[in-house]
This record gives C-alpha cells, structure tokens and sequence, in this order.
C-alpha cells in the first residue's frame, strides 16, 4: 500500500579548478571545506547570540587550514541537508522532502550553497585561481557523474515488481526530464552522426538493473539501504536521471516519479502494464530520438513510442487521482500541479519541443544552441556550441547561460535562500536541522536517522530517527521551543 | 473547460488522438517580432559571457567519472 512519498535529490557537480594542480578530489574539499569553515566561524562568533547562523559537520575541521586538509570533508547543514566529496565532485544531498515542489525547493537551495562555495574559496585561493562548478553530469569524454534520487516506498512491495513496471518510465520520463547534450560519448554510439540527444546519461547505461552506479549502469538500481525502519519502508535510490535547471523539469521528474511509484503501491495498473522489449536499447533510442516519434519494441512484439507510453502513464495517474486522490504526493494541491504539468508537457512536446523550452532543459539548450548556430553559421562539431552546452550549466550568475533564459519559476527567490540555512518542516530533517542549528557544538555526529549528542559528561547519547515522517515540526517544535538545552532536550524525549 | 478537457482525452489517451488538433504554428506577429529582438539580445550577451577560447574551455572540461 502506498507510503507518502519523502523524496530528495542527490547532485554530484562538475568542478574546475582554474589554476590548480589537477587533482579534483583536493579541490571538491577546498571547494567545500570553504563553505563550511565560513559558517563554523559565523557560529563562533555569534555563539549563544544568532545560532541560526551556524552549521557543523560531523568532524571539527572547521577552523583547520584549507590547504592541509586531506580526507574528505563531510558536514550536515542546518537546512538539513548534507554536503560532502564525493569521489572526485562536491555532492550536495537536499533533506527529506515532503512533496515534489519541495525538492525544487532545496534543490535550487543547494545551488545556492554551491554559489556560496565559490565566492568563499575565492577568498581563500591564490590570486588568479578560482573553482566553478557545473551542475550537469558528463564531461562529453565520457566520463559521467551522477544526479540521484530517492523515494520512500513501503517494504512489501516486491522488488523486482517495482523495477518491472518502473522501468519503462525510467526510459521515457527523459523526453521532459533529459537535460541535452551536444553529441555522444559511448562506445555504443561510436561512428553515428549524433549532434544532439535529449539526455546527458542516458547512453551510460548499460544493464537494466543492478547495484552498480559507476560501472555497467543499471536503469533500475538496486541498492537496498533504506535509512529507515527496514520493516515497514524501502528506499529506491534511482541514478537514471539528469541534473536539471529548470525548476518545471525537476518537479516532473520527481513528481510523474512519485505517482508512478505509488501506483506500483496500490496496484493500480489495471492490467495494463507495458513491458519493453529491451529497455537498455530503447533508453538510448529515445535519448537520441528528438522526433520523439520512433517506434519502441514491446516485449509483446507491438510497438509504442516515448510520448504515447508517457500519455498511458499519465491516464493511468489520473485515473488513480480520480479514485483516491494524491495526498500521498505529500500535498493533494502539489499532486495535482504535477497531473496538470505532466498533461502540459506531453501536449507542449507533440506539438513542438520549442512549445516547452521554458520548462524543459533539453529543448531550452537545443533553441539556445540552433539559434547561436544559426547566428554564425557553424557546423554542430563546432567547439563554440560545446562551449555552449557546458556553460549552460555554470553555476556563476556572470556566466550561466541557463540564467540568461527566461525559464518558469516555481519557487520563490527568496524561499530559496531561506532554504539554504532552514530544514523542511514536514520530515524529520526538521528535528536533524533545528538541533544544528540551535546546538551544534553538542552534537557530535548527524545522520540521515540519527543524530549524536555530546553533552560533555556522560557517554555519548544516540537519538533515533527511524521514520522520515516523525521528527517533524508537528511533532516536535514545541518541545524544541520548550527545551533550553541539549541535556534538557534529551531529558523530555526519555521522558 | 476543465471539465470539457477531461471528456476529450480518455486515460487511453495515445498520440494518434491527440495530434489532431494542435498542429497550426502560430503565424509571424508582432509578438513574434518582439521574441527575436529578444532572442538577439540573448545572443549578443552569449558572445560576451562565453568562454573566449572555446576549444581550450572544452577541452580542459575533464572530469572524473563519479557515483
């Protein structure tokens, strides 16, 4: 039976360092050491006085020297957010949210600490360096990084169940959730005259499911990790997606996701599932397919295509809002923006992709780039238009192009930078958040379910967060409000 | 209206039955007009914001594979 679906996005992001040495791994954590020392330095001075300024991570290398920094910094914002290296990229998780224009929310707040990151290392490197990152997820060498995502799902739904009637979903969702690219980079792809494609990853994907994320990507990931009472809930962790801009983009690919999820929960299907014939062919073809028109093989020997299986998910959705309304989405309002958005887009994208560049990335960076080339008669393998692709995901306000588009908003300015430094309050990032904020110097490790106070004389104390759905403002603001300190904080929860 | 839209798109909705009545572009307007001076400003900022030497920009983009 379905779950509330919390949701969160997970971005690895592209980093240069201009003028540095080459090694991204020591510039990720320069990159994120920055920011978090700024902030454990706005929580010092201000201590007692403002801690809604501070954010701590789980180590104390706060005040350490950038440059003999050497493992890997990892911290937990007071947004409730984690922020960290990963391999060789800085990778801002977003809290637990509790409805898809929520994860809008942090995900364009985790840009903003990406921002914030830059204009701080800046202050600490050599004159003449600088780091920049880029929220997209390959190099066009072929070499890929990923953007993740994870869903709350009740435990007794099979598994191989889920990744069935997923998948076909996974392979499609790219025609509004793919971010474009200029050219191919795969082996698979070798000696075809591909100028463009829909999606940056999805010609790394090379099984249809698996536990893999690096090598031989699966569609459907396997990873069994759920951060939760493994009782009751699972956490699909899903790496088939691409880092999105545009905020309309990222609510479907997390809403349209959602809702397909929970009609896996409640069996809503009503035998009409489709079964690709060989998802790993189809998810390049439709990458590669801006026609959106070409026929994909069933497993039953009939054919569909990416926009006609995209219309059955979406009537089968809408039939389940019809019978049981969408609260499970974390919101009916927002459940019903993402049916009315995912039935825009499918109209906008069979009438002409062009119709929908102000919500969809591929078809905002593919006008961009017709129109430059136009503008200067250049042939598609022009290095001017690569530049193009790569500096449409440039963070830097002075250098983003994705900026310079007059995209569809969905969340406020300034919500967004009040989401830089404030948790969501209907998950439990709100308890992990609210007691950084009020008393990081006491807690001496957080945790996606659990958070570990240090008070000083007894033996560390361990609060459970077992279910994403406790821990929120509703169940405790007030005894947060109520406790002036962590000992008196713990003391009310045994109580 | 709403109410108009549901009846004419059953959840069977395919590609077939919904193509019908879209497919007029609209035509060259004042408004059209107005886009492409804006589309040429976006240009011209395009050519001052992007990296001066493309080829070395690109080619200096690597990046280790992650996940």
């Amino acid at each position: 039976m379905v779950v509330a679906k919390v949701c969160g996005i997970e971005t690895e992001y592209g980093i240069h360092h201009v003028g540095g040495d080459g090694n991204p791994v020591a510039s990720s954590s320069l990159l994120v050491n920055a920011y978090v020392s700024d902030l454990a330095r706005a929580g010092w001075d201000f201590e007692d006085e403002s801690p809604g300024n501070d954010a701590r991570g789980f180590a104390r290398e706060g005040s350490m020297p950038p440059e003999i920094e050497t493992h890997l910094v990892n911290a937990v914002l007071t947004n409730g957010a984690r922020y960290y290296v990963d391999h060789a990229h800085p990778e801002f998780s977003t809290p637990e949210c509790a409805d898809p224009l929520e994860v809008v929310l942090y995900d364009k707040a985790g840009e903003e600490v990406l921002r914030r990151s830059m204009a701080a290392v800046r202050r600490a490197l050599p004159e003449g360096q600088s780091i920049v990152v880029y929220k997209n997820n390959s190099d066009s060498k072929g070499n890929s990084y990923g953007t993740h995502e994870n869903y709350l799902m009740d435990r007794a739904v099979p598994f191989a169940r889920i990744a069935h009637l997923i998948t076909p979903h996974f392979v499609t969702r790219q025609i509004f959730a793919g971010a474009g690219k200029v050219g191919s980079e795969t082996a698979g792809n070798a000696g075809r005259d591909i100028t463009f494609q829909i999606s940056q990853r999805a010609e790394f994907f090379e099984e249809e499911i698996g536990l893999e994320t690096t090598l031989k990507r699966p569609i459907v990931n396997t990873r069994d990790e759920p951060h939760a009472d493994p009782q009751r809930y699972r956490r699909l962790h899903v790496i088939v997606g691409d880092a999105n801009m545009c905020d309309v983009a990222t609510f479907l690919k997390v809403g349209t996701t959602a809702l397909v999820l929970a009609l896996i929960e409640d069996d809503a299907f009503d035998g009409r599932e489709l079964t690709l014939a060989n998802p790993v062919k189809a998810i390049r073809q439709v990458s590669l397919d801006l026609s959106l028109a070409q026929p994909i093989d069933l497993a039953d020997g009939r054919t569909t295509t990416a926009l006609a299986l995209q219309w059955e998910l979406f009537g089968l959705a809408r039939k389940y809002a019809e019978d049981r309304g969408l609260a499970c989405l974390g919101d009916e309002a927002v459940g019903q923006q993402v049916l009315q958005r995912w039935e825009d887009v499918l109209h906008g994208l069979e009438t002409d992709p062009s119709v929908v560049a102000d919500k969809v990335d591929w078809a905002a960076k593919l006008g961009l780039l017709e129109a430059y080339r136009d503008r200067h008669g250049l042939d598609w393998d022009d290095q001017r238009l690569a530049a193009v692709d790569l500096q449409y995901h440039d963070l830097r306000p002075e250098r983003s192009l994705f900026a310079r588009l007059d995209t569809e908003r969905l969340v406020d300015p300034q919500d967004v930078l009040d989401a830089v430094t404030e948790p969501p309050r209907r998950t439990r990032a709100y308890f992990r958040g609210q007691c950084l904020k009020r008393w990081a110097s006491s807690v001496a490790s957080a945790n996606w379910d659990s958070l570990v106070f240090d008070l000083g004389t007894d033996p560390l104390r361990r609060v459970p967060m077992m279910d994403p759905l406790r821990g929120t403002a509703e169940f405790v603001e007030e005894l947060l409000d109520g406790s002036s300190s962590p000992a008196e904080l713990l003391a009310r929860l045994s109580a | 209206m709403a109410e108009q839209e549901k009846k004419r798109r059953p959840a069977t909705t395919t590609r077939e039955d919904t193509t019908t009545e879209e497919t007029e572009a609209p035509a060259p307007s004042p408004q059209g007009e107005k886009l492409k001076a804006e589309l040429d400003d976006l240009l011209d900022e395009i050519d001052e914001v992007l990296e001066e030497n493309a080829e070395e920009f690109v080619r200096n983009y690597v990046q280790k594979g992650g996940e």
